[in-house]
């Protein structure tokens, strides 16, 4: 097979604006014959919907949850980026580009990256338009935030649920279309199942979660908007329910599945308090402004967060500040976790062990608490409500967590998959962030793809097509339906003796043990084995009570769970073949003699995508070479 | 600490449910409320009964999933989301009701999961404001003064959750269709369509056969994103002056 990823030839800056140009329109009056499927509505999926309704595409989309407002997408507190320049600081789709693509540790590619720049000042414009209440200056003009590390302030944000805000717009864009017909909502429905006839995306297999019933629904394209799997992790700040379900059955059918192994760890998050735990809590990465991280130079288990103020000046190390003094606590995330990790490691964490102290009291003595509390009173709110301590008294424990995946379907520049009609856009497919996700860009990215990309290439390929409707009865469609059934019924049917939660956690602690912020050949090895016993054991003895047709939350959670394992062994292969270190991806054998990330461009600048090959067949690797005219690929160092 | 659960089981929309008691032993200070249900949904299932249907997602108190009743006030005794309420806000021993939110508006569809669709229809009705992506003003173009914004945003911050619904005696949703109201009457880009939207939303609201408002104020005491009378106050006013007769609103059957 050979990838190709369509980048269109010419100047970065061009490339888009003339690919605009020569791809082929669908006659107005021919758009509402086209039927297209949207499957996920958080930010890319509401507004791919509600953008396709608009230019006249009938559309059919799916949530899992009974409302599109509640997508994951809803959670994202920091920002969305912008080359707005509006702050007059020098920003520019030049340096948006540059910070994105070096931030990606250089495994993006160049002109899907540029893009993305470029209509990323398209998008606050079309935001602001439907009335999202961005944060504004006094003189009624937006305001902006500098946000991870960047050199400039050109994250927007509406205080610290921009996330919210955003997915409320796209809501009420989606909410119109469903109002005017164009848009029919299937809200509490599972996508199970991709159809494919003749090698082309014409429909899926749904679930509804209220009945139980099986349904196939076809479309001449189908858009796979269902963002990230982090919770193969099991713990991580995703939803709960957020799923890689309808990536990896489409993945099952063809489509190429995109450098799996490149997963973000957000360095703040609030430690797991014991074996209940179900997910973790995100805090800001602005925190990190004033907060200082560190550890006892002498290790003290189970140090208390009440108990550091025993420990004097001397006896702390604030081990970011020590090892990189010029970017000290604001070094990026994949820098800050793996540190925290090694401290925690060497065995000098705090708390549970796992964990490290973000402390304010410097913070607070400087400038005063009224300010501390005025920039982050929400999120110590939040801590207290969860940990019970308060902040303003007491450090912070933070410790590193799944947070995002670059990875996802490979797509062409016409976010397209490898499978002819099937898209993928948001944080689903693999396409912008290379291996490390800077802050504030998943929103960026999501919007960019739904509201300002798919628009334009998918009528590139409707445009060839013959537009009548496409029947559900043919044996593509009867094979997949009875296929889905034969699954729950397999499910039910098993009757074993462990939840589908006690598989999930054992899948997650081997994912985090061995694929997680730091991985080696070895460690890699032996979780590939230990995954592989636990499906054999997981479809043996895992334990679904209630029935098929009814609401039957075990059995929507068994068959995601399924699809993890699954997933996670190709995490796991994808990691092991990579065997450089680059952004989110560290493997142990490959780093400076100071410790730090060492990659191999003579040997890994390109993109891994995997090719299923059938049930228990390895996967086949296609390399799509990484080629880059416009910047020059320098180790990154924040010393 | 040990707990007892008092938990409301019902099959579904056409079954009638009861109460069932359940005995939790160790439960930890630490863990979530939704934790805590985790623990029981375990146990039942390890002893063949089925689990506790109960709806949830983010558990970050942003997604407005989850909605449950505890001891007779939606999201429990802490004005937050069921999913940021922890244990520490119960003492060892005591017993704990949980029940699904109560409208009529808002079937059980099971155990603890009740149909708050109504709520996106009433969206659908006018919540938005009618422009087509792409060929929008720069955005700077629109200045709005820090405190319209601010204003805005709190109204902007409901996350639909329906808790004013439930703690509401007359399961009114005013509370919920004022904030919408409310961020697009304060907003420049809302004004067009002000005297449409609110007509629409309301006449929606009334459809899906929420109750009236008589000023209570439960609403706000209960909603765990601290959404203010004012946006009901605020909705009322723009509903009387909106003295259109020209359009034609309409609203859809309430399933
Ligand atoms: C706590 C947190 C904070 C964050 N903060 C920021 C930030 O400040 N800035 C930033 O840029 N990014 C942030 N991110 C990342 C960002 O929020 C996400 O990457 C982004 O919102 C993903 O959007 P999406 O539309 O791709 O997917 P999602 O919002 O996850 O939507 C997925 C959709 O797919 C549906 N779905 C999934 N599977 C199925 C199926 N099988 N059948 C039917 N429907 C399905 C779901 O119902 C949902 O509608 C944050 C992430 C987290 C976890
Ligand atoms: S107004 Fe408050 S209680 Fe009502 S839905 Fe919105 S957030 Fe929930
Ligand atoms: S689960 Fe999202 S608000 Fe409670």
């Amino acid at each position: 097979m050979k990838l190709d990823s369509k980048i269109p030839e010419g100047p970065l800056a061009e490339k888009w604006t003339k690919h605009k140009f020569n791809l082929k329109l669908v006659n107005p009056a021919n758009k509402r014959k086209y039927d297209i499927i949207v499957v996920g509505t958080g930010l890319a999926g509401a507004s791919a919907a509600a953008s396709l309704a608009e230019l006249g595409y009938n559309v059919k989309a799916f949530c899992f949850q009974d409302s599109p407002r509640r997508a994951h997408s809803i959670a994202a507190q920091g920002g969305i980026n912008a080359a707005k320049n509006y702050q007059n600081d020098g920003d520019s789709v030049q340096r948006l580009f540059y910070d994105t693509i070096k931030g990606g540790d250089y495994r993006a590619r160049e002109g899907n990256v540029y893009r993305l720049a470029e209509v990323s000042v398209n998008i606050i414009d079309q935001c602001v338009a439907q009335g999202v209440p961005f944060a504004r200056e006094y003189g009624g003009l937006l305001s902006n935030r500098s946000f991870g590390g960047a050199q400039v302030s050109r994250t927007f944000y509406a205080r610290g649920q921009t996330g919210q805000q955003l997915l409320l717009g796209a809501y009420s864009a989606l909410n119109r279309q469903i109002a005017n017909g164009k848009v029919q909502m299937y809200n509490r429905t599972e996508m199970l199942d991709l159809v494919t006839v003749d090698g082309k995306a014409r429909g899926i297999v749904t679930r509804d979660l209220i009945t139980g019933k099986i349904e196939a629904h076809s479309g001449h394209a189908v858009l796979l908007c269902t963002g990230g799997y982090g919770n193969v992790f099991f713990l991580s700040t995703n939803a709960k329910g957020s799923n890689v379900t309808a990536a990896w059955r489409a993945h099952k059918k063809g489509a190429l599945f995109g450098n799996p192994c490149y997963t973000q760890i957000h360095p703040t998050c609030i430690p797991v308090s014991g074996d209940h735990q179900s997910k973790l809590t995100l805090m800001s990465e602005s925190l990190r402004n004033d907060g200082r991280v560190w550890v006892p130079k002498v290790a003290s288990p189970g140090l208390k967060a009440k108990d550091a103020k025993d420990i004097p000046e001397s006896g702390r190390d604030y081990f970011l500040e020590r090892r990189y003094p010029s970017f000290g606590n604001l070094v990026p995330r994949d820098v800050a976790s793996r540190n925290a990790k090694n401290i925690c490691d060497e065995g000098r964490g705090v708390g549970s062990g796992l964990a490290v102290f973000l402390d304010f009291a410097d913070a607070i003595k400087r400038d005063g608490r009224k300010t501390i509390e005025a920039k982050y009173g929400n999120l110590f709110d939040m801590y207290r409500q969860i940990t019970g301590d308060n902040p303003y008294e007491v450090p912070m424990m933070i410790y590193p967590a799944v947070h995002y995946t670059m990875g996802g379907l490979w797509v062409d520049y016409n976010l397209m998959t490898s499978v002819p009609g099937l898209y993928s856009l948001g944080e689903a497919n693999f396409s912008d962030h290379g291996a490390n996700r800077l802050g504030a860009s998943a929103l960026m990215q999501g919007l960019a793809d739904g509201y300002f990309v798919i628009p334009y290439t998918i009528g590139d390929y409707l445009a060839g097509l013959p537009h009548a409707k496409i029947s559900t009865d043919s044996p593509e469609f009867t094979a997949a339906v009875a296929k889905a059934n034969a699954t729950i019924n397999k499910f039910l049917s098993i009757k074993g003796k462990k939840t589908v939660d006690q598989f999930h956690r054992e899948l997650g602690l081997t994912m985090w043990d061995y694929c997680g912020m730091s991985r080696t050949a070895e460690g890699l090895l032996k979780a590939k084995t230990k995954i592989q016993a636990l499906r054999a054991e997981f479809w043996q003895n895992v334990n679904v009570l209630g029935g098929a047709d009814e609401l039957n939350q075990e059995l929507e959670k068994a068959m995601r769970v399924a699809d993890f394992m699954e997933l996670g062994e190709l995490m796991v292969d994808d990691a092991l073949n990579r065997s450089e270190s680059c952004g989110g991806h560290f493997r142990e054998e490959s780093q400076t003699p100071e410790g730090e990330a060492l990659r191999q461009d003579d040997e890994f600048a390109y993109v891994a995508a995997w090719q299923y090959m059938g049930e228990n067949q390895p996967e086949v690797l296609h390399q799509e070479p990484l080629v880059f005219e416009n910047v020059k690929l320098t180790q990154r160092s924040y010393k | 600490m040990k707990i007892t659960l008092k938990i409301w089981r019902q099959k579904n929309r056409n079954t009638k449910g009861s109460f069932k008691m359940y005995a939790l032993e160790h439960v930890s200070a630490d863990m979530s409320f939704l934790e805590m249900l985790d623990v029981l949904n375990s146990d039942l299932i390890q002893k063949g009964e089925e689990s506790i249907a109960f709806d949830h997602d983010c558990r970050e108190g942003i997604c407005g999933m989850c909605s449950l009743y505890i001891n007779g006030r939606p999201h429990g005794p802490v004005q937050t989301t069921a999913c940021q309420l922890h244990m520490r806000s119960f003492k060892d021993g005591q017993t704990i009701t949980i029940e699904p939110w109560r409208a009529s508006a808002f079937p059980v569809i099971k155990d603890l999961v009740v149909d708050r669709s109504a709520f996106d229809r009433i969206q659908q009705a006018g919540g938005y404001v009618s422009v087509n992506t792409g060929g929008v003003p720069d955005a700077n173009e629109i200045p709005i003064s820090k405190k319209i914004a601010d204003e805005a945003f709190d109204a902007a911050a409901c996350i639909g959750c329906g808790a004013c619904v439930a703690a509401c005696k007359n399961a009114s949703a005013m509370l919920f269709v004022g904030a919408k109201v409310s961020q697009f009457a304060l907003l420049p880009q809302g004004k067009p369509e002000r005297k449409e939207r609110v007509e629409k939303m309301v006449a929606q609201m009334d459809a899906e056969g929420f109750g009236a408002c008589t000023n209570t104020g439960a609403c706000e005491a209960e909603c765990p994103k601290g959404i203010s009378l004012t946006n009901i106050a605020r909705m009322n006013r723009e509903y009387f002056s909106s003295a259109i007769s020209s359009y034609e609103v309409q609203s859809k059957g309430a399933d």
